[in-house]
Order: C-alpha cells, then structure tokens, then sequence
C-alpha cells in the first residue's frame, strides 16, 4: 500500500517496519516468505519496483541474508524478514555480517517455537538467540517495538544505527505487534533523522575498508566506486586481506565490541511509565509492554505505585537504566513470553542475587495479560 | 612494467609463492583469469571477484580487484546482491566443487534458474583439498578419498548438465591440460550475458591422486587429459563408453534475458501500477 506523509491509515506492524524502512532509504530487500513475517515480503515485491528499488524472492533464508549482504556492499541500504526457522538459517551470515562490519536489518518477528512450533502464534523467546545466536565473539543491536508506531520508528532506527556503525541491526517483533493494526500516519521527510554510511574521503589508493577512525568505525565505500577494496569472513588486517597474526586478531575482536561498548548510551534506548515513585518496577518489552502498562495503571488505581521501563534496545543490555529505576523500587516484575525468563535472568544479573525477581512467563501461543502480571502483585 | 598480454597486472604484489600445491590446476586457471582480464580490458573498480571456501576459495587473496570472500557455500548468493544491486559490475565466483555443488547446490540451481549475469568458474578437483580430501558431490562413485576408504558408495553430479538443466545460459568445461581451450571458454564465459559456467575439471594429486593410485601430479594430469574429449567426439562414442569419458569445450550458449533486463520491466510496470 502506498503510504503519504500527513494521511492516516489503519495498518499492520509488518507494514509499518516496511514503510520505516523504505523512510530510511532501503531499496533493496531479499528474502523467504515465512509466517508471521510475510506482509513485509509481499509489502516490498509491490513497493520496492516502483521506488526504482529491488525485490528478489532468494531460495532460503540463507541466501536472503546473502543477498543483502552483497547488495549492502555494492552500495545499497538492504534488509531482509523472517521469523523462527528462518532466523535460525541466517546465523552464520549475520556473523559474517558482524566480522565484515556490514551494515543491514533483519527484522525477526518472533514465533513459538521451537522448531517449527507454534508457526502462528507469539513468543519472545529468541532474545538471547539474537544476542548469541552466531559462534566466536561477536556483538551486534537488537531493538524491539511494541506499537505500530514504534515498528516504524524503530525500523529507520536500526537502519541508522547499521548504517552509523556498521553492523547488522536486528528489529525483535513479535506476531502480536506485527500483525495487529493501529492508526497510523507517515512521518514527512526530515522529521526523522535518517543516517547514510560514513563513506571514504581519502585518495582511492590510501583506502583501507577496515581502517577505523577515532570514532572506532571505518568509512565504507561501495563495489563500482573509485575505491577498489576486499572484504572477508576469515580474520583480517585494516586492508580486509588474510591476516592470521595473534595481536592483528586481538585488535580485531577487540574494536567489533568497543565500537559498540563506547556508543552505548546513543543505542540504549528505553522508555519509563511512572516509575518516578515506583514501588512496583515492572520491566517489559515488546508487546508485553502493553499489558504492563495496563497492569500499572489498575495497581495504582489500588494505591500501588506501579511503574514500567520498557526496553526498546535490548541489546546491549540496559544495564544502566535498569539499575537506576530498580534502586527505588521495593518489588521487580518481568513479564514475558518465554519459559527460561531470558531477560528477567539479565535483570537479575544487573540488580545482583539478593534482589527478589519476580517473574511471568507464558510459552503456550498466548500473550500475557494485565490480569497474569496483577495475580503476582497480588491483586 | 607487467608483459603484454600476460594479465600479471590483477596479481597482488608480495602474495607469491602461492599455497597451492604442486601439481594443483589453481595456479593455471587463476592465470587464465587474469588474461582474459586483462583481453577484455576489465577495469579493477569494476570487477568484484567472489570466492566461498576451499582451496580455491583463496584465490581472492592473490587479486588486486575488488574482492569478497565469504563464508562456505553461499558465494553465488552473496553475488547475486552485488550484481542485482549494481548490473555495471563484471562479477567473477570463484567456487570448488564443495562450495559449488555440494554445500551450495541449492544457490547454484537457483543462480542458473534466476539467470543472474555473473560468471561461475569452477573447478572441480573430485574432493574437499583444504580439509584433507574427503569425498565431495563429484567424487565419482567407487573412488577414494579419506572419508571413503572402502570407496565412494555414492555417485557424482555433473556440474554442467545440471547448469543446462536449470537454465544457464552459458555452460562450457575445460582442463588446466587443454590450456588454450580453456581461455576461449572463459572469454565467452565473461562476456556472456546471463548466467555462465565454466567448470574446470582440475587435478588434485595431493589427496585425490594419492588416494587413487596417481602418484604424480603427470600421472593425475593425464588421467584427466585421457578422459576429456571434445564435445562433438563425445557424443559420438557408444553409449556404453561415456561413463569413463567427459566433453569439454562449450555445451551450451543461449540468449535468454538475464535477471537484470527482466527486472528492469518489472519496474516498468510498477511505475505503471500494473500489478497483473
């Protein structure tokens, strides 16, 4: 559907995080049609063509991602969806995608798995999977919406911040979030920042793509420019060739995690409800957010002071935020659709053990309610 | 200064001796690529050579264009975005037949099918060289390798008949033996529009010849010298002989619109607002 600024529409999540990337500027998007991230295939195959962009329908999932791979290296803002089994396959690129320092989005709209699962329903239980999915040591941004609204800010988001930072950027959606519509009206041109890769100003011959500047990130230029350059997966020197000396390693490994560790305050976005006064700290994401909330707003009716901190990155960790909301509250709540309780486990860690977490988790297809986050406030 | 015609110039400075081993057909077909190069004048920002994994998977190391290396069996798919994205490219995939066929079958078949305008040059030397020569999607049923010491139970694919099947438009096979043959073959192969294959059936003394009672890269050399024929001598034979022979030369040439042209009118219609 073709969207314009200043006109509002009822529309999907998976339509919102298309629009939001095409505001960003992606004009190239591969990938395998998979429930429930389909729409945003089937959204790109009608717009993608007539913005003068591409659209290609790829084998698998591990071919999307390399497709987009290729075509963010010849220049383009590229992305690909899925969702579950899709997002497993992709694993091995997006850690090809971190050591290339390559930016591109994914977006995941989680599923209930595991396996094939539930191929309907919702889940939020890929996040640590997003974080550690890939072998060897690699970090990369994980951001999660819980609106229509947010599936499109998020999306021109995590394409600034792929772009900014050169790494891959994964949009955490869940089946609820994407398929539910809400009213929704397109930003105008420039009301959003929208960030381009930092490209090379030096002479063609001085290039060297994995060269980092003080900003600990290195200009990227595009195949079919004037700057000839060499990419790899295997371990490499600031010039992208073979490069398997140990301190030449260490470097390496160590600036893929610094240039994101000193920029953490520019990419840790959350959002606070009225956690101010908050005895009651309830920590949410994703479409649980919208039942904490609720839930916040009944326990206060009952003179409980309940607040939310909703995390939109989730990773990196907030570890900060969480920390200074958590300082104040007497009880910690961490709804969420998952069995192990993956981020409530990271609360933990963040808070210390000697802090009671309370947690609710569902895995059964079904979303959390106001009701299950009140039963353990014991209302 | 670099010899006329020699192609020397796309090679890196400082990257020789190579590690190839002796008697390995890499160094020959790299050579040939870097001739037909230079034939055809290709210019170095606008050439991406694409390499996966495997000995050949080096060769990306020992070339001055641009070059990707990337990870084991997707290298037609990585392509297949550089080239959609940017149809100015001359994009070369340098693939083994591990990487080819094997691991990457399933991106091969598509690649052909899709009709994308890269150039596939494969060299098919019967086993997995880097790992240690283990059998691979076109060991030939009843070989050796290291992981079929008892001999190989499987049979092999022929890389280009399932080209020709899927769509390619260019499909041709050569030797490092039949040097001069295989030079042709790749200047039609890189000028052709569409989706081409060269695959470059190659010794492997190291592991397959060793395995095989070759002991020499000369004795490897000739078994794959003895078996190639070309194309119009082998479709003479009876066919109770074809199993021990192999055509070489060019086996297919169509001009079927590559994925590019074809995209272009689907733009078209959208622009239009023609959705069927």
């Amino acid at each position: 559907m073709e969207m314009f600024p200043n006109q509002t529409r009822l529309i999907q999540g998976n339509q919102a995080m298309t629009h939001g990337a095409l505001y960003a500027g992606a004009r190239f998007y591969a990938g395998y049609p998979i429930t429930p991230s389909s729409e945003i295939a089937e959204e790109c195959s009608v717009l993608m063509p007539k913005l003068g962009g591409m659209y290609i329908q790829m084998e698998d999932e591990i071919a999307g991602i390399a497709a987009v791979i290729g075509a963010s290296l010849a220049g383009a803002k590229a992305f690909t969806a899925t969702s579950g089994p899709g997002f497993s396959l992709m694993q091995e690129n997006l850690g090809f995608a971190v050591m290339g320092e390559i930016p591109c989005v994914v977006i995941n709209v989680q599923r209930s798995g595991p396996s094939t699962g539930l191929a309907t329903k919702p889940a939020q239980a890929d996040v640590m999977q997003a974080r550690w999915g890939r072998h060897g040591d690699q970090t990369l941004i994980v951001l999660c919406p819980a609106s229509v609204v947010e599936c499109f800010e998020l999306t021109v988001q995590a394409f600034n911040f792929a772009e900014k930072y050169r790494i891959p950027v994964i949009l955490a959606a869940d089946e609820v979030v994407a398929h539910m519509r809400e009213g929704f009206s397109i930003p105008e041109e420039g009301e959003l920042a929208v960030i381009d890769r930092k490209k090379p100003s030096c002479s063609p011959r001085d290039y060297k793509p994995f060269k980092a500047d003080a900003d600990g990130i290195a200009p990227l230029a595009s195949y079919g420019s004037e700057y000839v350059f060499h990419v790899s997966s295997s371990m490499h020197g600031p010039d992208g060739f073979s490069n398997n000396d140990p301190a030449n390693a260490a470097r390496k490994i160590e600036q893929l995690h610094s240039k994101i560790e000193v920029h953490r305050d520019e990419i840790v976005i959350t959002r606070s409800f009225q956690i101010e006064d908050a005895e009651v700290l309830l920590v949410a994401f994703g479409i649980t957010t919208r039942a904490s909330r609720a839930a916040a707003r009944t326990a206060r009716e009952a003179g409980i002071k309940a607040g939310v901190l909703q995390l939109l990155t989730l990773w990196p960790f907030p570890d900060k935020e969480i920390r200074f909301a958590a300082e104040r509250a007497q009880t910690i709540i961490v709804p969420e659709m998952n069995y192990a309780g993956q981020v409530a486990g990271e609360v933990q860690r963040v808070v210390g053990p000697d802090r009671d977490i309370r947690r609710v988790n569902r895995y059964n297809g079904q979303i959390i309610t106001p009701d299950d986050i009140l039963k353990v406030m014991a209302l | 200064m670099v010899l006329l015609g020699s192609g020397l110039q796309y090679l890196k400075e400082g990257v020789t001796p190579h590690m190839w081993c002796p008697g390995c057909g890499n160094g020959i077909v790299l050579a040939i690529i870097f001739r037909v190069f230079e034939e055809l004048a290709y210019r170095n920002e606008e050439t991406v050579v694409v390499t996966g994994i495997g000995c050949w998977g080096k060769a990306d190391d020992y070339v001055v264009t641009n070059g990707f290396h990337g990870t084991h069996g997707r290298a037609l798919a990585f392509a297949t975005g550089i080239k959609a994205f940017n149809p100015r490219l001359h994009v070369i995939v340098l693939m083994g037949d591990g990487d080819c066929i094997t691991i990457g079958g399933n991106h091969f078949i598509h690649a052909a099918r899709r009709n994308i305008d890269v150039t596939a040059i494969v060299v098919n030397n019967f086993n997995y060289g880097m790992t240690g020569g283990q059998v691979s999607g076109t060991t030939p049923a009843g070989m050796y390798t290291s992981t079929t010491v008892y001999a190989n139970p499987e049979r092999d694919v022929d890389i280009c008949a399932l080209a020709a099947v899927a769509g390619a438009n260019y499909v041709a096979r050569g030797t490092p033996y039949h040097g001069f043959e295989l030079e042709i073959n790749m200047k039609e192969a890189f000028d052709k529009k569409g989706f081409s294959v060269l695959e470059v059936v190659s010794p492997c003394p190291t592991h397959y010849g060793k395995n095989n009672a070759m002991k020499t890269p000369v004795e490897m050399l000739k078994w794959i010298k003895n078996r190639a024929l070309p194309k119009a001598e082998y479709d003479s034979l009876d066919p109770s002989m074809k199993d021990d022979y192999f055509p070489i030369g060019k086996l297919v040439d169509k001009d079927v619109p590559d994925f590019n042209a074809r995209y272009d009118e689907i733009r078209a219609r959208a622009m239009k607002g023609r959705t069927a």
